[in-house]
């Protein structure tokens, strides 16, 4: 069950000043909280202990819900990062999934308990299997735009990271390759200040990832990545732009990473309270109802009644990803090999 | 009848498969102008658009053939020298020998990484060395080394008829020494079979590669002092044909294997344990190895590369020591 079902269908007509409809900014409000909330409850079970390791996105809801909604789902080819649970809900992954996946159970679409949590993949989402190695999907996304070049699909490989996978040489090469055969490749950058504990100065003397873009020739913007509207209306032209035939682009949403890096983290060590302090006040999900209620898009007991929905929903998903099976000491063979012909 | 170099084979088989499938493309360092051994010589023009020069990047090299292969298109790669592919291993390694592992099946990469290996060619450490035995490691590569022309004309096909990464390596000191009439020659198609190719009373020596014509030459001249080899080609060095190898080493009871590459952590040692573990009551003698010694890499001057490859005077001098024990 879904928040929406039980209310009123949208518009789904544009409205001018947001460039999405009414159905489609219900969505975006929906995918945030769903997110959070269920990111809330892996913690939740993390300290109870049932759930090994969680890491997580919060705090970049609106750049990754901004970005998703972006892509044509289903058609587009995505290769996300670790963070990335909201782009992997508007593309698909339900509540139930994304806990199979938290709790490493065995129905896990993702990797099936082989991998920790939040290493997507997805055949029939097109979503790449990736590892814990970061930046090497870029250039996975840059080889899948390669292949639909040649076969003339007008698709778009979208390929995230956070900034401290900049620094890696696949990173560089990704946006070379991409730019040489101008192949449609969407390079979403989320800067959440931090690559574990250290600060973006220790990682690049630059204030921009985007200013790396324009040495590779390639076109590049910067958003608020607090502002889900804004960085959909950043990443869609792009988007369209790139399936046109007009080659990549790297779009930089700057974000904040809410929590430490992840559950064995603690992120007090190295981060100043003021900073955690300041940014409370900025929680994206909290931005976007106000900026919606401000509008008068939505009277706030229907934004109430989408939260409340999410809760139930979340907590359904959790109680019942627990109930299902674990893999086996047996469930770890297998699948080294693909047999058979190449399909 | 048709007598063709391994040059030529890989030429050939390359220009085939091309031809065959839409889907195949190259990608690589100077391949549209031929590349540096001429494998591709002629191809970008046959071709256009299906050879492609890659910057000089190997981890993107890899990394891209991944993207693609996943996407559905039938990708070969080439890494210029075989001693610039680590830049790539954690394309190889840490990505594509797990592809299908870590999505049971549901994901998977029909792609070939090509690379010339191997010394005797003056090259020094960079262009001379044996890498085997870091990707023979990783279960999820099959890692296939050829030595007669006719087995890289079936191997090679294979590789890229399979849906898992195949890293291909081809020893360069043979792309233009070896010869055969590939005509009614036995060619391999399986990947992960080995073979028998010479068959005597008195030991067994494995190799490949390079190693494996230099092994020939070593039976044909201990066959004369009345000293019978078996001579087994390996083939594919991941996963092993365990069943061919443990019927060579019973075969005989004495056990010699042959690499370039350095002793320790070589392939050899694998052999070894198999044939340890699993034939150990039917052994006349200690396995011995022949290996290239621990030094870092393979030595420029002739004189010390020389000394530090494994050659037919070498083995049937270690072949006549066994066959006495």
């Amino acid at each position: 069950m879904t928040a929406s079902q039980t209310r009123v269908p949208r518009s789904s007509e544009m409205l001018d000043d947001y460039l999405l409809s009414e159905e489609q900014l219900e969505s975006m409000y929906r995918y945030m909280l769903l997110s959070r909330r269920l990111e809330e409850r892996m913690m939740t079970l993390n300290r109870q202990g049932r759930a090994d390791f969680v890491i997580a996105g919060a705090g970049q809801e609106a750049a990754q819900v901004g970005a998703g909604m972006a892509l044509k789902a289903g058609v587009d080819y995505a290769a996300p990062y670790y963070r990335d649970l909201g782009v992997m809900l508007v593309l698909g992954m339900s509540a139930r999934e994304a806990m199979l996946n938290a709790l490493g159970k065995l129905d896990d679409p993702n990797s099936f308990g082989r991998q920790m949590p939040s290493h997507w993949g997805s055949a029939r989402r097109r979503v790449l299997t990736q590892s814990s190695v970061v930046a090497t999907q870029l250039v996975h996304a840059v080889g899948v735009a390669l292949g639909a070049k040649m076969r003339n699909d007008p698709i778009v490989a979208f390929a995230s990271c956070g900034e401290g996978s900049t620094s890696r040489g696949d990173f560089h090469e990704a946006l070379n390759f991409a730019a040489i055969h101008k192949l449609p490749v969407i390079f979403f950058v989320e800067n959440n200040g931090y690559a574990i504990s250290e600060r973006t100065e220790k990682e690049m003397p630059v204030p921009h990832v985007a200013d790396r873009a324009s040495a590779y020739g390639i076109q590049s913007a910067v958003v608020d990545g607090l502002d889900a509207i804004a960085v959909y209306q950043t990443v869609r032209p792009a988007v369209d732009q790139a399936r046109r035939g007009a080659g990549p682009f790297l779009i930089e949403a700057k974000c904040f990473r809410m929590w430490a890096h992840s559950s064995d983290d603690d992120h007090r060590r190295y981060r100043p309270r003021e900073e955690l302090e300041n940014w409370a006040s900025r929680d994206p999900i909290a931005l976007f109802r106000q900026r919606v209620e401000e509008d008068c898009l939505f009277p706030p007991e229907d934004l109430d009644a989408i939260e409340s929905g999410v809760e139930v929903e979340v907590r359904a998903a959790a109680k019942w990803a627990l109930d299902q099976p674990d893999p086996t000491a047996e469930d770890m063979y297998g699948f080294i090999y693909r047999e058979g012909d190449d399909g | 009848m048709a007598e063709v170099s391994v040059i030529e084979a890989v030429h050939e088989t390359l220009d085939e498969v091309l031809a065959a499938d839409e889907r195949v493309f190259l990608l690589g360092e100077d391949l549209e102008a031929g590349g540096v051994f001429r494998a591709t010589d002629g191809l970008s023009a046959k071709y256009p658009g299906r050879v492609l020069d890659a910057p000089l990047a190997e981890s993107s090299i890899i990394g891209i053939t991944i993207g693609a292969a996943h996407y559905g298109q039938r990708p070969i790669a080439e890494i210029q020298f075989a001693d610039f592919i680590h830049a790539g291993f954690d394309q190889l390694c840490s990505e594509a020998s797990r592809w299908s592992w870590r999505t049971r099946g549901e994901q998977y990469l029909p792609m070939v990484v090509r690379t010339p290996w191997g010394g005797g060619v003056h090259g020094g450490q960079h262009h001379s060395q044996s890498i085997e035995a870091y990707y023979a490691h990783m279960p999820g590569i099959k890692v296939v080394a050829p030595s007669f022309p006719a087995d890289y004309r079936s191997l090679l096909k294979a590789a890229i008829a399979d849906p898992n990464p195949v890293l291909f390596l081809e020893h360069k000191r043979t792309y233009r020494l070896i010869r055969q009439e590939v005509d009614g020659a036995p060619a391999e198609d399986r990947i992960g079979k080995s073979r028998i190719t010479r068959r005597g009373d008195d030991l067994t020596v494995f190799a490949y590669g390079l190693m494996l014509h230099e092994s020939l030459a070593a039976a044909e001249e201990l066959a004369g002092e009345g000293i019978e080899c078996t001579v087994v080609d390996l083939l594919t060095l991941n996963p092993l044909d365990r069943e061919t190898i443990l019927e060579a080493a019973r075969a005989t009871g004495k056990v010699l294997i042959v690499h370039e590459d350095t002793l320790t952590g070589g392939l050899g040692g694998e052999l070894a344990g198999i044939i340890a573990e699993h034939a150990f009551e039917d052994l006349d003698a200690p396995i011995r190895r022949l290996a290239g010694p621990d030094i870092p890499p393979i030595p420029f001057h002739e004189v010390m590369e020389t000394a530090f490859m494994p050659d037919r005077t070498k083995i049937a001098a270690a072949a006549r020591d066994l066959a006495a024990y």
